[in-house]
């Protein structure tokens, strides 16, 4: 047992290594405080803002000295655009948004988390209702969520191939590391997958399950570390993996799932009545397709967004509170909320696999369940 | 919602369906597949040792049953054995009895029949003897009586008052 488990910690560690080592040679960007001075409500606020969105460098945290200059400690992230051309720098130009990047005659800087285009300057113009109206290239960078997005890849892909090799190892008996994730992996199967999708046709779907689940789980998981990288509170993210549902859904539907889209009533009426009732039922039926999947990537994107402003809410109170039992009280609520949203980690990834499966139970039924609707 | 759409970015959008997409292909490849096909195999042997145990079990449940029924087959065999050997013994004893009964009979018929006639012999010769021995009484009384012939007149004048008599 100790002989995979070994190994895997070790690469672990190593993968750790690899991505905290940089914090060895982080970049110590210093900035002078910003020049109104904000109270500490604004402040604690702006941070939670800042922190539930993306970022183009890799912070793992900051502090200010006498001195009043703010250090940021991470790394930087190559920043990606396309402005009639790729533009590829390194996001440490960026400064936090503080100073402006000069690439091959362009100007960028980083405003409310996006880049936008400037001048050498960095002047951004305004509309009357406070966006800013300069040009946004697309970008395309490695921000913190893609890397979090590759380190939870990496770490899943070492893991689970971990777990399958150990099978042919020692004779179909999982060991090591993998073996915590065999129960898991059969639940998914047995109650998720087999038990919405039916037995002959839930093994196409297995693969898109089992990732989608350990996915959401693991990244949510990474979000309730000190680290606090919001990625499933991000609604691309939750977008993207919706999207990805609604087309496995809808390519692998049946021809009894678009039958029972559009002719939801079947022969059970003449088909002089159903005209009327389908001038109302078709639209809806459409509307659903698209409802479905909606509800699924707001569901995981508010929860997980909430999640993660309650608790640094809670912990932002007992620097405001200062005092011993306001601080102990909202310390223990912090405490508490934590454990609860670790539930909700795995409860989101869990209800995101079972409505997905669900769909794609109604999507590839045959005809002896669809006259039961 | 507006601020939503703001918070919206292409990029990641981007990056999450690319490496995701990467991701379940590479864990199919490399990961899922053989794990799932690793737990259906094992699922398989223990499902197929189960039907075998069961089938063990039925077997083993035949084989009873055959060594009971033999067994009934033997204990009925010999009650039947036993049956008959008595039977066998009661006929015999039966028989021998009669036997004997009948053997006896003859000896002792036997026996009467020798009985009587040696008494008949022994009753004849006793008369002989009996009238020998008269005789020679006789002979002997009538020798002493006559010698003397008063008493021969006397003798013969019983006689002739038996002869009378008679």
């Amino acid at each position: 047992m100790d002989d995979v488990r070994i190994p895997f910690l070790s690469i672990f560690l190593s993968v750790f290594m690899f991505c905290f080592g940089p914090v060895a040679f982080a970049n110590m960007t210093e900035s002078s405080s910003e020049p109104e001075e904000k109270d500490l409500k604004t402040k604690i606020d702006d941070y939670i803002q800042h922190h539930l969105k993306d970022s183009h460098d890799f912070s793992l945290f900051s502090y200010t000295d006498d001195q009043n200059i703010t250090h940021h400690v991470g790394f930087p992230l190559p920043v990606i655009l396309w402005d009639n051309g790729l533009v590829i720098f390194s996001s440490s130009k960026l400064h936090h948004g503080e100073s402006v990047a000069s690439v091959e005659g362009n100007h960028y800087r980083v405003y409310h988390g996006k880049i936008y285009k400037t001048d050498s300057e960095g002047t951004i113009q305004y509309d009357e209702s406070d966006h800013p109206t300069n040009i946004k290239p697309l970008d395309f960078s490695i921000t913190k969520s893609v890397v979090m997005i590759l380190i939870t890849g990496f770490l899943m892909f070492l893991l689970f191939r971990g777990l399958a090799k150990s099978y042919t190892k020692n004779q179909g008996i999982a060991k090591g590391a993998g073996r915590f994730f065999e129960p898991i992996i059969l639940y998914i199967r047995d109650d998720i997958a087999i038990a919405t999708i039916g037995e002959k046709r839930y093994k196409k779907y297995m693969p898109f399950l089992l990732t989608i689940f350990f996915f959401i789980w693991f990244l949510n998981m990474f979000g309730m570390t000190p680290l606090g990288v919001n990625v499933t509170g991000n609604i691309a993210i939750t977008t993207a993996l919706a999207i990805l549902t609604f087309l496995l859904t809808n390519f692998t539907g049946t021809s009894d799932y678009w039958k029972h889209l559009f002719d939801p009533l079947g022969d059970s009426m003449p088909w002089i009545a159903k005209i009327p009732l389908y001038v109302i039922l078709i639209p809806i039926e459409i509307l659903g397709l698209f409802i479905k999947p909606f509800s699924l990537l707001i569901r995981l994107y508010a929860n997980m967004q909430a999640g993660h402003i309650v608790i640094m809410s809670l912990i932002g109170l007992m620097f405001i509170f200062k005092n011993w039992i306001g601080s102990t009280l909202s310390f223990g609520l912090a405490f508490a909320i934590s454990l609860i949203e670790i539930l909700v980690a795995v409860l989101q990834a869990y209800i995101f696999t079972m409505l997905s499966a669900l769909y794609f139970g109604f999507a590839s039924e045959e005809h002896e369940h669809a006259e039961a609707h | 919602m507006e601020q939503l759409i703001e918070d919206f970015s292409i990029g990641l959008f981007f990056w999450q369906t690319l490496l995701f997409i990467g991701l379940v292909l590479l864990l199919w490849r490399y990961a899922w597949k053989p794990i799932l096909n690793a737990v259906n195999d094992r699922e398989e042997g223990i499902k197929n040792a189960l039907a075998a145990a069961e089938d063990a079990k039925k077997e083993m449940q035949n084989v009873t049953a055959d060594s009971e029924k033999l067994l009934k087959e033997a204990r009925a065999e010999r009650e039947l054995m036993m049956k008959e050997a008595r039977e066998i013994k009661e006929k015999i004893v039966s028989e021998a009895k009669e036997q004997a009964q009948a053997e006896g009979d003859k000896l002792i018929k036997q026996a009467q029949s020798t009985i009587e006639s040696e008494k008949k012999a022994a009753v004849t010769d006793i008369k002989n003897q009996v009238a020998e021995l008269s005789v020679e009484i006789a002979e002997k009384i009538i020798k002493e009586q006559l010698a003397n012939k008063e008493k021969q007149l006397k003798l013969v004048d019983n006689m002739l008052n038996d002869i009378k008599l008679d």
